[in-house]
């Protein structure tokens, strides 16, 4: 192990990490956010329950996304300090961008969100919770556009070994960065989608359990938390509107990813070849669902829209690279792309159509039936799998480039940092990040348990009242 | 005044607002177990930066994220450079960010728990920060040492004027003691570490260095001692609100001195034309963060406004 090998491994586990909090609080802060809304809108009190129930739980999993986030921040510089020089021009603009224009309004917005709930007019409330998670979803559109420029560099020209921009506007509306974009965001509304179904769907077993068994002295035996069996409709709705936005997002999930593709066979051919594992150019190209497995002329037809256009396969690209760039080896590793990208295609397909079947089965007015409320349960860690899978697929998949065609990863690490010390803050981050991520687990899951809190409609604070003293709902 | 000049002062000005800013929030952490008594207390001097700490952290997202786009060499050798330190930095961000977050969502023992990690977490930033710096301007431990201790020290009397501030009861009148005791530290600290910075414009160590050839950088120096000095007799006087004005006025001035000195070079053998992104790219950053930051200086002033009356316990 050197410290490439080591600053490798720390990218793939922190940023692997920060993208499991990161989809949940893009998408999940939309849907508190809409849930507001209803409740703004119609009064009815279990929008406001199933606000401030998953707005806690939102918030508990945002903190974990905006403190890991800030190590990818700085581990560009401390890791991989030749890269970063390299790039800085080009790569460092929108990374600076998403701070000034989404982080700032993010953290702004929440913190007047959260301890807001008694001293903001209501319609203000609402709007700051909007700002937040327009915040959120804007910095998923910088750091995705300098992820793009990585894998598909445009709008800049190498100037005494470094990369100088020469169009910004090139570098944001990339063919790639728009493809990558509404794939991953969608694909953050289909992780919070499952983790909504799936908290809805136990809620509905539990509840019911406990009115069925007779046994509504259970949850009413720990009046200290006042939390009992809620409105059974609540959950529905909560459930219901869950499976509405998996269902459309995955459509957009489809249709980007089938713009991703073709887009992958001009800019980045080998990372195509390697999710298909196909060795040598081919003209009406198969597709590989497992090993031995193919079904004849659907990649080329997946990949140009035509079943017999060309595929370029991994040893022939290998050879051209060895004569455009150098001999080395071109090829990344090959079995994590090609089932990386079955697990994101499979997992992903599980998680939409699970939600079609709900929206199926709860279709007017209909209760949901037990067995469904249990198959909820996957759409927690089935869509939070595929998502991994998606980045591990993109992002070895890149391999051996930092910069596709320009930069190599070998290139890109810091010079001057020895062995030593990233062995060091590999070994902090992953305990650190482990301990936390079982602390999240459990107070989540311990949230979930305990159901939602009673809420009785605050009586609307007036512009000009000043309430004696703060009184946060959600914190401290 | 040229493109790179003006990015320069960009980046100063960003560090200076999160020091300014997340300087109180680090020193309410610190001095929550030396000041608030019960969980009372302690929620209400954690209420006082509540709304605002986050908000406060991502001026450090956008100073670092300011160099790497300005300042890519800049950048990546001072985040490559200082590996070890940034390291602690990022662990403690972390643990302190996490706790502040989960500690209303928990009770009992992992409330302590969340504490411990509010209060090490903020001790351990706000000491490696100066700890950084000095060592960037000295090359010494001892210059360390003392950045250090004067950081550290300056946040909990910042942060102890700002509680004082936003504060009544038993919890104000401690946060002012603690304030002063602070000062204690925070003002032979400066006394010691000033001379030093302004100094380091030389080959570094060369202390009491000729103060003409650099004459702003020495009143630039001489004016934080001053504001420091006003803040600590304005605390004494219990005039909170306009001692929170020196203590950050103060802090302003310090880092406007640190980052003259930088700006003769930003790290060693590196110079901060050498160190710049293309014209092209600063310009587009400058037109964009010209219409943005008054958007986001606005808002967070009213943030600030929303919550401007004392918490109470």
């Amino acid at each position: 192990m050197d410290a490439l090998d080591l600053a490798r491994w720390q990218f793939g586990v922190t940023t692997v990490y920060h993208f499991l909090f990161v989809p949940l609080t893009i998408g999940l802060g939309v849907f508190v956010a809409g849930l507001q809304t209803a409740w703004h809108r119609t009064g009815k009190a279990h929008y406001l329950r199933l606000t401030k129930f998953f707005g806690k739980l939102f918030l508990i999993n945002f903190a974990m996304g905006v403190v890991t986030g800030l190590v990818q921040e700085f581990q560009f510089g401390m890791n991989w300090s030749a890269y970063s020089t390299f790039v800085g021009d080009v790569f460092g603009a929108p990374l600076a961008l998403e701070a000034l224009l989404a982080f700032f309004l993010e953290s702004t917005f929440l913190g007047l969100w959260i301890f807001g709930w008694d001293r903001l007019p209501k319609r203000i409330h609402l709007a700051c919770l909007w700002a937040a998670v327009i915040g959120s979803n804007l910095s998923a559109y910088f750091i995705l556009a300098a992820n793009a420029w990585m894998k598909h560099p445009v709008g800049y020209e190498v100037v005494d070994g470094k990369a100088r921009m020469t169009d910004l506007w090139a570098v944001l509306t990339n063919s790639t960065a728009l493809a990558q974009v509404p794939h991953v965001v969608a694909a953050a509304f289909i992780v919070a989608g499952g983790f909504v179904i799936a908290v809805s769907g136990y809620r509905i077993l539990r509840e019911r359990r406990m009115i069925t068994d007779g046994d509504v002295t259970v949850p009413m035996a720990r009046p200290a938390r006042g939390r009992g069996p809620a409105d059974p409709m609540m959950w529905r709705t909560s459930l219901r509107a869950a499976l509405v936005m998996t269902a459309i997002a995955g459509a957009v999930v489809a249709g980007t990813g089938d713009m991703s593709g073709q887009l992958l066979r001009d800019q980045q051919p080998m990372k195509l070849a390697a999710a298909e594992g196909l060795r040598h150019d081919q003209k009406g190209a198969p597709a590989s669902i497992v090993p031995g497995v193919e079904v004849p002329y659907v990649l080329s037809l997946l990949a140009a829209h035509d079943p017999n256009a060309e595929v370029q396969g991994i040893e022939d690209i290998q050879r051209r690279y060895a004569e455009r760039y150098g001999e080395a080896d071109y090829r990344p590793n090959v079995p994590v792309v090609f089932w990386s990208f079955r697990v994101m295609i499979g997992f992903g397909l599980a998680t939409v159509g699970l939600s079609l079947l709900g929206l199926w089965l709860t279709r007017r007015r209909r209760g949901t039936p037990d067995w469904f409320a249990r198959a909820c349960l996957l759409a927690l860690p089935l869509p939070t799998l595929a998502i991994v899978a998606g980045w591990l697929l993109s992002e070895i998949g890149r391999q051996p480039w930092t910069v596709q065609g320009e930069l190599l990863t070998a290139a890109s690490v810091s010079p001057s940092v020895s062995v030593t010390e990233v062995a060091i803050s590999l070994a902090l981050f992953t305990a650190l990040y482990g301990a936390l991520a079982v602390a999240e687990g459990w107070l989540l899951a311990r949230h979930v348990k305990a159901g939602p809190e009673p809420v009785v409609p605050a009586p609307r604070v007036p512009d000009d009242a000043e309430p004696a003293r703060l009184a946060p709902t959600l914190m401290y | 005044m040229d493109v790179t000049t003006f990015w320069f002062l960009v980046v100063a000005f960003l560090w200076t607002g999160y020091f300014v800013l997340e300087g109180f929030d680090f020193g309410v952490g610190a001095l929550l177990p030396l000041v608030a008594r019960g969980e009372a207390e302690r929620r209400q001097a954690l209420a006082t930066i509540g709304p605002v700490w986050d908000g406060n952290e991502v001026w450090l997202i956008t100073a670092v994220g300011a160099m790497f786009a300005a300042f890519p060499a800049w950048y990546s050798g001072f985040l490559s450079g200082f590996y070890l330190p940034l390291v602690m930095v990022l662990a403690g961000l972390i643990v302190r960010g996490v706790a502040l977050e989960w500690r209303g969502k928990v009770e009992g023992r992992e409330r302590a728990v969340c504490d411990a990690g509010i209060v090490t977490g903020s001790v351990l930033t706000a000491f490696l920060w100066g700890g950084i710096f000095g060592h960037m301007l000295s090359g010494t431990l001892a210059g360390t040492l003392v950045g250090g201790a004067l950081s550290l020290s300056l946040a909990m009397l910042h942060g102890g004027v700002f509680l004082a501030l936003k504060t009544t009861g038993p919890l104000r009148a401690r946060a002012r003691r603690a304030a002063l005791t602070a000062a204690a530290v925070a003002v032979p600290a400066a006394a010691l570490a000033l001379p030093g910075v302004p100094a380091a414009i030389g080959p570094a160590g060369a202390a009491g260095a000729d103060w003409t050839a650099h004459p702003l950088v020495w009143a630039a120096a001489v004016a934080a001692m001053v504001a420091l000095a006003a803040g600590v007799a304005l605390v004494w006087r219990r005039r909170e609100g306009w001692a929170f004005t020196a203590t950050a006025g103060s802090i302003t001035l310090l880092t406007a001195t640190v980052f003259a000195v930088l700006w003769q070079a930003p790290l060693p053998g590196l110079t901060v034309a050498g160190a710049a992104s293309g014209p092209y790219t600063l310009g587009l950053l400058t037109w964009i963060g010209l219409i943005a930051l008054p958007f986001v200086l606005g808002y967070q002033a009213w943030t600030y406004w929303v919550f401007r009356k004392r918490v109470t316990a």
